[in-house]
């Protein structure tokens, strides 16, 4: 593979800092006068060659999340507090022009569904190679014959460049989708639901290259996806979303081992088993709460089998223990390192 | 683009062309009035053995099917229009042949400047949704594309006309004059084609505009600008490599659909500002009832929307490779 970029930091990269930060990310969107709270209060962190899986119900705003990121927001939607700090550089703070340059060179995104996601009336070759040229600077000759070595890369015959997007397959778009996120070698690739539209065999393809991919490139990767076992497989941390909240966060061992939020445990129990016992799923019942509106407390509470008087008044604090798990849930205080301060008098859901 | 894609164009355009001739066989036997009555119209004493000798001279007592058919199309294939009632002794091809070129340069011009303006303005419009120019731009598009030809140009003779006399609004050329130069010879020419040329090209360009504009605000919303956006590329580039070639598809097709429309549009500005092409001579042979002038007339406008259309596919197909099959 051709170097096509000394990996050197950008010019303002704080010595020492984490390679992103999130902190009390805010997004909100406006819709007929009313305020949608997307994302409202989300902290994490992304070391070098680390991979993150972002999961939650559809609509918890794991997309949102990731779009802030990069500010790739619809129009009505806003950064209404928070920072996010790539190399220690906030980028919530840059202009959208100086924002511009650190899309795709540093934050790439592998979209859901490539049918639409790639240009139909261009090649795939051109495709790729467009950020090549446009961001990198190299010759077009240069950056086709680094196009055609992502391609293969990601396990497209080379001479596949001139194809045009509806002449290749679900998966063989997403590989090429991949291929184009890898372009610029950027210090994070993220993942938005990258298998979501593709059939269980091309999944399991597409997954399996992101895993090599991550090996060998040594990938920083956030991987936004509803299948927990997706996770298990491909990441070592987890953060689990409820309503624009992270209820749990924490490495993926101990996480999906010992799930402390009741949130974390009823959607562990509702997923097809990861160690493959399947036994039958639980249905969490109730939806999540309307975000124009979200109950004042914790926005599980009016689903949770545990919530006390306390979770509909007060937002839980998220508080980290010794294992690594951060959890926001009034039934793990300060202080009660990560076990419950009632036992939860369901026995059939995993005692905690 | 593929061979067979340019072949089966070609033959879809040749039996519509064939389709077209048989309709128009058809359509000038199924007219009120007979030949015969036309030709002898004014002549007096006109004696019923006179009427039966030219009948049997034209061919008009032969059965319909197969002989007059078969004389019609071979006489159509070899460009053989027959001849203008009004007009003696001149073949209808001739008469086309003079009052086709005033038709191309106003229309084709007049497509030219509405599809470079409209398309320009849309895009900007879409672009810049919400902008002032989007504002301003999109009143505009909708007042004119609601506006009939015929008042458009009236208003442009209202005020030319009688208020300021500053531009000719009859004719292609004064009536007369003799040109000491080519240069003062297209000078006239010139002066003579700025009211209808305005007026074709205003008649169009509201529509193209507005359809430019909302397919430019569809194509912005589509996954892969967002795509090009994630790519860090500028608007201006994203604009241009990626909105615009795919916003263009559908108004190719729009234009092409849009011709027979321009061409009957054609006939109320040439004859509001007596431009001699073809709509003037439709409106002539009409009065006239000159048939096979109109004949030729209407066989020259179908055969040139369905060649328009013809353009119109290929073009698409260099555009959007997906059709290309
Ligand atoms: N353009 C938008 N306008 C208003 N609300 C939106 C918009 N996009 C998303 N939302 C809302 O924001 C919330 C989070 O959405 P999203 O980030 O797409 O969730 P996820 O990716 O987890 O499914 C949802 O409640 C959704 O309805
Ligand atoms: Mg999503």
């Amino acid at each position: 593979m051709t170097a096509v970029r000394d990996r050197e930091l950008p010019r303002q990269a704080v010595p020492g800092a984490p390679l992103l930060e999130v902190t009390d990310l805010r997004t909100y969107f406006s819709l007929d006068g009313a305020t949608v709270r997307a994302v409202d209060g989300v902290s994490f962190r992304l070391e070098q060659g680390e991979a993150l899986g972002i999961a939650g119900e559809s609509g918890c705003g794991k997309t949102t999340t990731a779009l802030s990121l990069v500010r790739l927001l619809p129009p009505n939607a806003r950064i209404e507090e928070g920072s996010v700090r790539l190399y220690g550089i906030d980028l919530v703070e840059k202009s959208p022009n100086a924002l511009r340059r650190y899309r795709w060179r540093e934050i790439s995104i592998v979209f859901q569904g490539a049918m639409n996601a790639l240009n139909p009336v261009n090649t795939v070759g051109d495709q790729i190679a467009e950020p090549i040229i446009e961001r990198l600077g190299l010759d077009r000759k240069a950056a086709l014959q680094r196009a055609g070595e992502l391609l293969e890369l990601v396990g497209i015959p080379r001479k596949r460049a001139d194809a045009f997007p509806h002449e290749l397959s679900g998966g063989m778009r997403q590989r090429a989708m991949i291929a184009m996120a890898l372009a610029c070698d950027p210090a994070i690739v993220i993942g938005d639901e990258p298998t979501t539209a593709l059939d269980v065999m091309v999944q399991a393809q597409i997954l399996e290259l992101l895993e090599r991919l991550r090996r060998d490139l040594g990938l920083s990767l956030i991987l936004i996806t509803h299948d927990l076992s997706v996770i298990a497989e491909t990441c070592d941390r987890v953060m689990v979303m409820y309503a624009g909240r992270v209820a749990e966060e924490g490495p993926v061992g101990e996480v999906f081992a010992r799930p402390k939020h009741p949130y974390t445990q009823k959607l562990l129990a509702a997923f097809p088993n990861i160690h493959a016992d399947r036994r039958t799923l639980e249905v969490i019942p109730g939806s999540p709460p309307d975000l124009r509106d979200p109950p004042p407390g914790c926005r599980f509470a009016p689903r949770c089998q545990f919530a006390m008087d306390v979770c509909r008044t007060d937002v839980p604090p998220e508080v980290t223990f010794g294992d690594g798990v951060r959890v926001a849930c009034h039934l793990y205080p300060q202080g009660s390192d990560g076990v419950p301060i009632t036992t939860p008098p369901d026995a059939n859901g995993t005692p905690p | 683009m593929g061979g067979s894609f340019v072949a089966r164009r070609l033959g879809q355009a040749a039996i519509t062309i064939v389709a077209i001739i048989l309709i128009n066989f058809v359509l000038f036997r199924l007219m009120p009035g007979s030949p015969e009555r036309v030709i002898l119209r004014g002549t007096p004493n006109v004696t019923p053995e006179r009427i039966e000798a030219l009948r049997e001279r034209w061919g008009l007592n032969d059965p319909v099917f197969p002989d007059q058919l078969v004389a019609y199309i071979t006489s159509t294939l070899t460009g053989d229009l027959g001849y203008s009632f009004i007009a003696r002794g001149q073949t209808v091809v001739d008469v086309l042949a003079q009052r086709i070129w005033p038709t191309i340069l106003l229309f084709g011009l007049g497509e030219m400047v509405a599809i470079a303006l409209g398309l320009a303005l849309g895009a900007y419009s879409g672009w810049r949704r919400g902008g002032p120019i989007d504002y301003l731009g999109n009143s505009v598009s909708l007042i004119l594309y609601s506006t009939p030809y015929f008042l458009l140009g009236m208003g442009f003779l209202l005020v030319f006309a009688s208020s300021i006399k500053w531009l000719p609004t009859f004719g292609m050329l004064t009536a007369g004059r003799v040109y000491g130069s080519p240069f003062e010879f297209l000078a006239d020419l010139g002066a003579h084609l700025v009211l209808p040329l305005a007026t074709v090209s205003l008649g169009l360009v509201g529509q193209y505009a507005i359809v430019m504009r909302s397919s430019i605000i569809e194509t912005l919303s589509e996954d892969y600008v967002n795509t090009a956006r994630a790519m860090g590329l500028s608007e201006g580039r994203i604009l241009r490599h990626h909105a615009l070639p795919n916003a263009l598809l559908p108004t190719v097709t729009l234009i092409a659909i849009n011709l027979g429309y321009v061409i009957a549009g054609a006939i109320t500005v040439e004859v509001v500002f007596n431009w001699p092409g073809l709509g003037t001579l439709t409106v002539q042979a009409l009065t006239a009832r000159d048939y096979p002038v109109l004949q030729g007339v209407f066989l020259l406008l179908s055969v040139a929307v369905v060649l328009a259309n013809l353009v119109a596919d290929l073009v698409y197909g260099v555009l959007d490779p997906r059709v290309r099959t």
